[in-house]
């Protein structure tokens, strides 16, 4: 039977990710674990986070849990999930933080001084509610979910990918962020696929049936509207 | 195009069990959360909230099987508010399923516990929840913040709180007005507004919801991020998706 790891360093509730992941597939074995051995033997991982940046990393590695990410985000099928995303980059501005490096890049806070929409309307941060997804390339997680679907987003950070090829989908507030990254066996979105009823569902049943590869070339599903 | 305001049906629950007159055609157990919640999901609802009127202290723990029970089969956010009074109890409920907490006369009693839950939990998770009632003839209009379902004037000024609790790490308020509660005649737009402009955390604007056009109201006139509405989801007279139809051709953006 196959295993999904959702990694469960200690912050934040980790139920609703399971629960829709057991929805998704429920013929796959679904563990909530903080063992970094579970991690080596799950074919899927998912990483998840929530609350600070800081307090994410000291908790990660207060479990050991730091290599195991590492080892397991080279091969296997990983999606990476809000502070899962930012963890994964070179720094965060939230507590002046190193992340695990694993993508080139930094996590800043949105500016207060831009946090204003075309009509100078404020827009507020926490980003909390539900926004566009603007896919800017084709990808085997992408399928079946419509250029500019709409997830269910709850952040004060967002990523700024150093490498233009890693971006994977975009968001506007009010400029464009990158809320979703791919490289190789590596995807990770900023919104909360959990959360965002029948197309995080899709987002996350992709993910159980993704190869793990990035080669969108022999996908026919993907129009050239998306490319 | 950008972010969406948020529509979000309020489901008062006491032993368990969801009260008020719920006026869905066909539903098995018209009390029972998860089909309530379900049909609401359906709906287009974007988030959904849960308000604990349980009075008994033995029952009280029951709303946390309830929230058990929807988020493991309703995949939309769920904030949790009524009877929160530890930071203990913001984590149970956390670990229920609940997305967001909302904090309110615990809030009052105790400032400390929305900094030591918002730094345990994350701000994302933290909403205060204001009830706030004119104060009679004040002039710019103020409004004063009340505890225990309205019934307790505190003496504090709602914006004055409102900016001490964004402060203390608040990721959102859920603005109730008490002069319009129950009234029909529309969310008090003016205190709204006031919330809105003076704070950087989103707003839910909430209270006195009659008909459609006081929703385009509340995002137009009052800068609202979120609209709550209770009774006139559970008695039939909107759905979610009339709403959100409405809010749509006033140009105002929301998922469809």
């Amino acid at each position: 039977m196959t295993t999904i790891a959702v990694v469960d360093y200690g912050m934040g509730n980790l139920r609703s990710v399971a629960k829709a992941l057991e929805h998704v597939a429920p013929d796959y074995n679904v563990v909530v674990t903080s063992d970094g051995g579970d991690i080596a033997e799950a074919d899927r991982i998912v990483f998840p986070g929530q609350g600070a940046m800081p307090d994410c990393m000291r908790e990660l590695d207060a479990r050991g849990l730091r290599e195991p990410i590492i080892v397991a985000s080279q091969h296997k099928p990983f999606l990476g999930l809000c502070i899962g995303l930012q963890m994964l980059f070179d720094h965060s501005e939230e507590g002046d933080t190193r992340g695990l490096g694993l993508l080139p890049g930094r996590v800043k806070r949105f500016p207060a001084e831009r946090m204003r929409d075309a009509s100078g309307n404020k827009l507020k941060v926490p980003h909390m509610g539900w926004n566009q997804v603007l896919q800017n390339r084709p990808h085997a997680m992408w399928q079946g979910i419509e250029d500019g679907n709409r997830f269910y987003f709850v952040h004060s950070f967002y990523v700024e990918a150093a490498d233009p090829e890693l971006v994977a989908g975009r968001t506007n507030y009010p400029f464009a962020f990158t809320s979703a990254v791919a490289r190789n066996n590596i995807f990770a979105v900023q919104f909360h696929p959990e959360k965002s009823q029948s197309v995080g569902l899709k987002l996350l049943s992709n993910f159980v049936t993704w190869d793990g590869s990035s080669d969108m070339s022999k996908d026919k599903a993907f129009g050239t509207a998306n490319v | 195009m950008g972010l969406s305001k948020r529509v979000i049906p309020c489901l008062d629950v006491t032993g368990g069990r969801v009260v008020k007159g719920v006026n869905f055609v066909g539903l098995r157990d018209a009390g029972d959360p998860v089909e309530i919640a379900r049909r609401y999901d359906q709906q287009g609802a974007d988030e959904l909230c849960f308000l604990d009127i349980t009075a008994s202290s033995d029952e009280r723990g029951l709303i946390v099987h309830v929230i058990e029970e929807v988020a493991a089969q309703v995949f939309i956010p769920l904030t949790v508010g009524g009877g929160v009074r530890s930071s203990d109890d913001v984590r149970s409920l956390l670990n229920a399923g609940a997305d967001k907490v909302s904090i309110n006369t615990a809030a009052v009693l105790n400032p400390k516990l929305v900094e030591e839950a918002a730094a345990r939990f994350g701000s994302q998770c933290i909403v205060v929840a204001v009830d706030a009632r004119r104060v009679a003839g004040s002039s710019p209009t103020r409004w004063e913040v009340f505890t225990h379902g309205g019934r307790k004037s505190t003496g504090i000024d709602a914006l004055d709180w409102g900016r001490r609790m964004q402060q203390a790490g608040a990721g959102e308020i859920l603005l109730t007005s008490m002069d319009r509660d129950g009234t029909k005649e529309g969310f008090d737009l003016e205190l709204t507004r006031a919330f809105s402009d003076t704070l950087d955390v989103p707003i839910v604007a909430s209270g006195g919801v009659g008909d459609v056009e006081d929703f385009v109201e509340g995002v137009v006139r009052g800068g609202a991020d979120a609209l709550l509405a209770a009774s006139v989801f559970h008695y039939g007279e909107l759905t979610v998706a009339d709403v959100k139809k409405r809010l749509a051709a006033a140009g105002i953006e929301v998922r469809a």
